[in-house]
C-alpha cells in the first residue's frame, strides 16, 4: 500500500503516490504533481451564489471572491506550469458570463504565463465565456488522465472530480465529517474546491466499483492538515 | 351578564361560575383585552372561552343566502395536542348548553381537503398553533377570512412568549389587529414573575423612546467597567404606561391565587445517594413502591434519555405488571395518542413523561407527581406539580427524587421556593430579527405592503415595540435582495417596490417557498426508527449492502446519534432495546435487541439550565449550616466533611479549589450558574490559561461547578499571583477573548444555521433531502464562513450574535456572576480532591469535550494506520 509512503509536511499537506506519480494533497483541496509542475483543482462551482439567487435563495454573493482568493494563493505557492480545472468550474452555463469584472481580471491574472485547461463538466459543458485557457473533454499527461466524471471500472492513473467526496469517522464517540481526497493508489477523486460546495460520503453507492479496495483511503481535510484514514475506519452518512 | 342557557347549565350541575370567570367575562364585555393568571385546575379554559361562547350564543341566526361568516374566535396553543384536547373538553359544555357553534382544529396534521374547506366555510372557533396562524395571515384572502374575528384566546401564554414562536405570534397578532382594530386578546397563563410583561404583550403598543436595539456581542456581554452591568442582550423592558394615559398599553389582569398548598416531599431513601450522574437508579424501588400505593402517578423527568432509562428500570422490577407507559416527543404520534387516551380513561397507573406533558392538558385523575432529577426552576416545578389532583381546593401530592447530591440541595431549595411562591420565569427578550424577516416576507405574500405602515404595525407588537427604523429597513432590504453591501442581486429581488411605493412579491414561487419554510422551530434532523423484517448480515458496515424491508415505525431519533452507531449496536428507544441494522434514506432500521452494552440516545435540547433564582437559593443553603437540618444525613455529612477538608463559600463568594491528581493539576470552581454559563466560562478560562503557559488539557462543566485540568501547577500559579485568580476571572474575558473564540465556534455556526433558516436564507432541511443530493445543497457552515470574512456586519450575523449571547452561551449570566464575585474569590490550594469536587471529577471522561478538537481525533485515527503498518 502506498500509505506507508505518505509524509505529512510542515504545512499540513500529505504526499502520496497515484499510479506511481508523486502527488501533494494540499489541505486547501488542491492536488499538486511536483514532477509534472501541474496543479489540479476540481469543482470550483464559481457563481453558485448568484445561481441560487436567480431561484430566490439570496446566498451571500461572495463565494466567487472566496474561491478565487484561495485559488490565487494556491497557484502562487506552487507556481505550476500547468493548471487543470477538473470541470464544474462554473455552477451553471451562464456562470462565466455573470462573473464580475474584478474577478474576471484576477482569474485572467493567475492564468497568465501558464497553460490552463478547463475540463468540461456537467454543470459547464461549454467553454467559459470570455476567458482564456483551453477547454477539453479530458487531458492525458505523463501516465495520468484528468477528466470530470470518474469512469466506471478499472482506470489506473485517473484523476477525477464530480462526486465531491467527504468521509466520516467516529472517534471517541464523536462523529467527524470532512472533505477528502479519495484514492486506492491507482486513481483519485478530488474534493470540491468551491466555497459553497456540499459533499458526498465516499461510501455512497455513487462510488461503487471505482476503487479496487472497496472503500478507498480517505485523505481527510482537517483544519490544520490532511489526514490519511483507512477505508476500514470510514462510516456512511 | 351570563346568558340564560349558561346560568341553567351551571345550576343543573349544582355549580356556580367562579368569580374569575365572571370577572374575565365582564372585562371582555367592556371591550378590553385581559390576562388571566391562574394555577392549573382553576377552570382557566372555560373562563377563556366564556366571552366567545356567550357572544356566539346571542348571535342572530344566519339568514338563508347570507355569505358564510368568518372565524369568530381564534384559539392559539403551543402544542398540537393541546388544541386537540381543548376541542374534546370544550365540546362537552358546548353540546350540553346546546350552543349552535362550530369548532375545529387546524394543525400540521390537518388534511389538505379539510384545510381547503375551512378556508371556504370557516368554523366559529378555530383551534390552532402559531405556525398555522402565520400561514393563514400570509394568504391572499386573509383579510376576508378574519374580517369577523372578535377574540383571540392565547393559552399557556407564559410558555409561548419566551421563544421565537412567541415573536412570530406577536407579529401575527399585530397583523390581525390591522384587519380588526377592535380585536380583543385573552391570555391564559400560569403564574409568572412579571405579569405586566404579558399585559403589554396582549395589546397594541404605542411607540416607546430609547431603542434597545443593536450592539455587538462585546457590548452584549461586557459587564461594564463602571460596575454597572449593562444588559447583555436587548432585553425587552417595556416601560409602564405614563400616568394620564390610563392602561391603554396594558390588558386587564385577573389573578387567581391560592388553592391548597401542595404537599411536597423529597424522597428520603435508605439507599446511597450517588455523587454524580442523572439516572436516579438508586431510587427505582422507592419510586415503584410509591406508584403502587397511588391511583395514577405522573413521573416527570428532564430529558428523553432519562425517560427511556426510568421506564426501562421500572419495568425491570414491575412484578405486579402495573400498566406503566412512556410519553415523550420523539415517539410516534399514534403511540402518544394511545397513551393520552389511556390516561384520559384512567387505564394507566403511571406515565413516564418529559415536558410534552408539561403544559395544562387535562388527563385523568392524577393523585401523585414524582419529579425525577432536579427541577431546574421553581416555576417549572410548580407547574409540573400542578398536574396532580386537578382540583384547586385539594392539595397536590408530589415527591422529588434527586439523582445526585447536588440535586438534593437543589430539590430542597426548590421546595422552599415553592412554599414561598417564588417565581423565576425568565424576562422576555426583544423580538428576533430573523423572525421579523420571515414575517415581512409573509406580509408581502398576502398583499403588497407599504413600509411605513408595516413598520408602525410591527412596533405595535410588544417584542418589537422598541425596534428602530434602521433595523426594520435593513430587514426589508434583506428580504428583498439579501441585504448585502455588494448590491449584485437587484435583478433577483424577492420583493420589489412598485411604482405606488408598495413592496410586492416578485413571483409566485417566492410565496411557495415561504409556505414551506414557515415557523421558528428548527429541530435537529431526525430519522424514523423503523422495524426491519429481514435481519441485516452481521458485521456489514454499510446499510447499502443489507436488504432492509420496512415494518412499523416506532418514532423519530436524532440523526447525529444514529451516525455514531455501527450495525449490531444496541440502544434504548420507545422503551425497548433495539438492535441497529442500518440507515436507508431517512430511516433508521432496527430489530429487537437484547443483552450486551445498551446505549441510550442523548437528545439535543431538553436540558433546562438551573434558574438564577434557584442557584441563588442553593448557594444560600450551602453557606448556612443551620439549614442543613432539612437535608438527609448523608448529604449534610458530606457538607460537614467539606468544611473540615476545605471550606464552604459564603453566599456571594466564589470558591476555587486547586489540587494535584495523577500527572495533572486540577482547578474546580463553584459558581452555580448553570451548565451553559459554565461551558462558556470554561472555554474562556482555558484560552487564558493556555496563553499564560499553564497548558490546560480540558474542562468539564455541570450546572453547579466547572473543572479544568492542566499540565502546569495551577495552585502554585495562583498562589504566586502569576496570574492571580482575580486576573484570571476578570470581566475583560468577555471582550476580545469571547469575540475571538466565538468567531470560530461551532456554537455560533449552529445558531447561524437556525437564523438563516428562519430568515429564509436557506431552506429547511427535510428528512432524507440532504442524503439524496449532498453535492447540490449548500451547507450553512460554509455560508457562515464566507459571510463572516466578507461582510461581518451583515444583519443576519448580528442576529446570530444576539441569539448566541442569550441562548447558547448565557453570556449575561456569566457577566453578572463575574461582576458579583469581583474581590470575593476564595482560593483553597489542597493536597487532594475535596468532597465537594468529587461529583464533577466523576463527570470527567463521561462528557465529551465539545466540538473544537476535530483535528486531534483525525490524527488519532490516522495514527491507527501507522500502528497497524508498524506491527505488520
Amino acid at each position: 500500500m502506498n500509505i506507508a509512503a505518505r509524509e505529512v509536511t510542515g504545512d499540513g499537506s500529505a504526499t502520496i503516490g497515484i499510479a506511481g506519480v508523486r502527488a501533494v494533497c494540499d489541505r486547501r483541496a488542491a492536488l499538486y504533481f511536483p514532477d509534472l509542475s501541474l496543479l489540479a483543482v476540481s469543482d470550483l462551482h464559481l457563481e453558485k451564489g448568484s445561481s441560487f439567487a436567480r431561484r430566490g435563495r439570496l446566498l451571500p454573493p461572495y463565494d466567487s471572491a472566496a474561491t478565487l482568493a484561495r485559488l490565487a494563493a494556491v497557484v502562487d505557492d506552487y507556481a505550476p506550469k500547468f493548471v487543470v480545472s477538473l470541470g464544474d468550474s462554473f455552477h451553471d452555463g451562464e456562470g462565466a458570463a455573470r462573473l464580475a469584472d474584478p474577478f474576471r481580471a484576477s482569474l485572467t491574472a493567475m492564468m497568465r504565463g501558464r497553460d490552463w485547461f478547463w475540463v468540461a463538466g456537467n454543470h459547464d459543458p461549454d467553454a467559459p465565456a470570455d476567458l482564456p485557457g483551453e477547454t477539453v473533454q479530458e487531458l492525458a499527461v505523463g501516465g495520468l488522465v484528468f477528466r470530470h466524471e470518474p469512469s466506471k471500472g478499472h482506470a489506473e492513473g485517473e484523476i477525477a472530480g464530480h462526486l465531491h467526496p467527504c468521509a466520516r469517522i467516529v472517534q471517541r464517540a464523536r462523529s467527524v465529517r470532512c472533505r477528502c481526497f479519495a484514492s486506492d493508489g491507482e486513481r483519485l477523486v478530488m474534493p470540491a474546491f468551491g466555497a459553497f460546495t456540499g459533499s458526498l460520503n465516499v461510501l455512497d453507492k455513487a462510488y461503487k466499483g471505482l476503487f479496487r479496495t472497496g472503500a478507498p483511503t480517505a485523505y481527510m481535510i482537517g483544519t490544520s492538515g490532511v489526514y490519511p484514514i483507512a477505508g476500514s475506519l470510514l462510516r456512511p452518512g | 351578564m351570563l346568558p340564560e342557557p349558561f346560568v341553567r347549565w351551571f345550576a343543573e350541575r349544582g355549580w356556580s361560575p367562579r368569580t374569575h370567570q365572571l370577572d374575565l367575562l365582564a372585562s371582555a364585555q367592556r371591550g378590553n383585552s385581559v390576562l388571566l393568571i391562574a394555577p392549573t385546575g382553576a377552570g382557566k379554559t372555560l373562563a377563556g372561552f366564556l366571552p366567545a361562547l356567550t357572544d356566539l350564543a346571542v348571535r342572530p341566526k344566519k339568514r338563508p343566502g347570507e355569505a358564510h361568516r368568518g372565524v369568530h374566535t381564534l384559539y392559539i396553543s403551543p402544542l398540537k395536542a393541546l388544541a386537540v384536547d381543548i376541542e374534546r373538553n370544550l365540546g362537552k359544555p358546548v353540546a350540553e348548553i346546546g350552543l349552535p357553534i362550530t369548532m375545529e382544529t387546524r394543525t400540521g396534521d390537518t388534511p389538505q381537503h379539510k384545510r381547503a374547506r375551512q378556508k371556504l366555510v370557516p368554523p366559529d372557533i378555530l383551534l390552532t398553533t402559531p405556525e398555522q396562524l402565520a400561514l393563514l395571515i400570509a394568504s391572499a384572502d386573509a383579510e376576508r377570512f378574519f374580517s369577523d374575528l372578535r377574540y383571540i384566546v392565547l393559552d399557556e401564554l407564559h410558555s409561548l412568549v419566551t421563544s421565537k414562536r412567541g415573536h412570530l405570534l406577536a407579529l401575527g397578532l399585530a397583523r390581525l389587529r390591522k384587519f380588526v382594530p377592535d380585536l380583543q386578546a385573552i391570555g391564559l397563563s400560569a403564574t409568572v414573575a412579571d405579569p405586566d410583561e404579558l399585559r403589554h404583550w396582549l395589546v397594541r403598543q404605542s411607540s416607546l423612546p430609547s431603542p434597545l436595539w443593536g450592539g455587538s456581542i462585546r457590548e452584549a456581554g461586557r459587564g461594564g467597567g463602571d460596575g454597572q452591568a449593562s444588559p447583555p442582550t436587548p432585553t425587552l423592558r417595556v416601560d409602564p404606561p405614563h400616568k394620564g394615559e390610563g392602561n391603554a398599553n396594558m390588558a386587564d389582569v385577573i389573578t387567581v391565587t391560592g388553592g391548597a398548598k401542595p404537599e411536597i416531599t423529597i424522597l428520603d431513601s435508605e439507599e446511597h445517594v450517588p455523587w454524580a450522574g442523572h439516572s436516579a437508579r438508586y431510587a427505582i424501588p422507592d419510586i415503584y413502591e410509591a406508584v403502587r400505593r397511588h391511583r395514577t402517578t405522573l413521573l416527570f423527568v428532564n430529558t428523553r434519555s432519562q425517560a427511556e432509562l426510568l421506564f426501562q428500570e421500572l419495568w425491570r422490577i414491575n412484578e405486579d405488571t402495573l400498566p406503566i407507559a412512556l410519553h415523550h416527543g420523539s415517539l410516534d404520534v399514534g403511540q402518544r395518542r394511545r397513551v393520552e387516551k389511556a390516561m384520559a380513561d384512567n387505564a394507566l397507573r403511571a406515565v413516564v413523561a418529559t415536558s410534552t406533558l408539561d403544559l395544562g392538558i387535562d388527563w385523568g385523575d392524577v393523585d401523585l407527581v414524582i419529579h425525577v432529577g432536579a427541577p431546574k426552576g421553581a416555576s417549572r416545578l410548580a407547574q409540573r406539580i400542578g398536574r396532580a389532583n386537578h382540583r384547586m381546593d385539594e392539595p397536590s401530592r408530589a415527591i422529588l427524587v434527586p439523582a445526585n447530591r447536588f440535586e438534593v440541595l437543589e430539590c430542597r431549595a426548590a421546595l422552599e421556593a415553592n412554599y414561598l411562591g417564588a417565581q423565576d420565569t425568565p424576562p422576555l427578550l426583544a423580538g428576533a430579527l430573523d423572525v421579523l424577516a420571515q414575517h415581512v416576507l409573509g406580509c408581502a405574500c398576502a398583499a403588497p405592503f407599504d413600509a411605513d405602515e408595516l413598520y408602525a404595525e410591527v412596533k405595535g407588537a410588544a417584542p418589537y415595540a422598541s425596534l428602530d427604523r434602521d433595523h426594520f429597513d435593513r430587514i426589508v432590504d434583506f428580504v428583498a435582495t439579501g441585504g448585502y453591501a455588494l448590491r449584485s442581486y437587484e435583478r433577483y429581488a424577492r420583493i420589489r417596490k412598485t411604482r405606488d411605493g408598495r413592496w410586492r412579491v416578485s413571483n409566485p414561487r417566492i410565496a411557495q417557498q415561504y409556505r414551506l419554510n414557515v415557523g421558528t422551530i428548527i429541530e435537529a434532523p431526525m430519522l424514523n426508527v423503523r422495524y426491519t423484517r429481514t435481519k441485516g448480515k452481521a458485521g456489514a458496515g454499510n446499510a447499502g449492502s443489507v436488504a432492509l424491508r420496512g415494518g412499523s415505525v416506532l418514532g423519530k431519533i436524532e440523526e447525529y446519534f444514529v451516525e455514531t452507531l455501527s450495525v449490531g449496536d444496541m440502544f434504548l428507544f420507545a422503551g425497548k432495546v433495539l438492535r441497529f441494522e442500518g440507515i436507508r434514506e431517512n430511516e433508521c432500521y432496527v430489530s429487537t435487541g437484547g443483552g450486551g452494552n445498551v446505549l441510550v440516545p442523548s437528545y439535543a435540547g431538553g436540558k433546562f439550565p438551573l434558574s438564577t433564582y434557584l442557584a441563588d437559593q442553593v448557594r444560600g443553603m450551602l453557606a448556612d449550616s443551620t439549614r442543613w437540618k432539612a437535608l438527609p444525613d448523608q448529604v449534610s455529612d458530606w457538607l460537614r466533611l467539606q468544611q473540615q477538608k476545605s471550606v464552604l463559600p459564603r453566599k456571594e463568594d466564589l470558591l476555587v479549589e486547586t489540587f494535584p491528581r495523577g500527572e495533572r493539576f486540577y482547578m474546580v470552581a463553584y459558581p452555580f450558574e448553570g451548565r451553559l454559563a459554565h461551558q462558556t466560562l470554561g472555554m474562556l478560562l482555558t484560552r487564558r490559561l493556555e496563553r499564560m503557559g499553564a497548558h490546560p488539557l480540558g474542562f468539564v462543566a455541570t450546572d453547579y461547578s466547572l473543572g479544568v485540568w492542566a499540565l502546569g501547577d495551577l495552585g502554585r500559579m495562583f498562589e504566586s499571583k502569576k496570574p492571580s485568580l482575580a486576573e484570571l476571572f476578570d470581566e475583560d474575558m468577555l471582550g476580545d477573548d469571547l469575540e475571538a473564540w466565538l468567531a470560530d465556534s461551532w456554537l455560533l455556526k449552529r445558531t447561524f444555521r437556525n437564523c438563516a433558516v428562519i430568515a429564509g436564507l436557506i431552506e429547511k432541511r427535510f428528512p432524507g433531502q440532504e442524503k439524496n443530493g449532498r453535492q447540490v445543497t449548500v451547507s450553512a457552515d460554509l455560508i457562515y464562513d464566507v459571510l463572516r470574512s466578507h461582510e461581518p456586519d451583515h444583519i443576519l450575523l448580528e442576529a446570530t450574535r444576539v441569539d448566541a449571547a442569550s441562548g447558547l452561551l448565557d453570556v449575561r449570566r456569566l457577566a453578572d456572576m463575574l461582576s458579583r464575585i469581583r474581590g470575593r474569590i476564595v482560593h483553597k490550594d489542597l493536597d487532594q480532591i475535596s468532597p465537594l469536587a468529587v461529583p464533577i471529577m466523576l463527570e470527567i471522561g463521561k462528557e465529551p469535550v465539545n466540538g473544537e478538537a476535530n483535528d486531534r481525533l483525525l490524527l488519532e485515527a490516522a495514527d491507527l494506520i501507522e500502528e497497524a503498518m508498524a506491527s505488520a
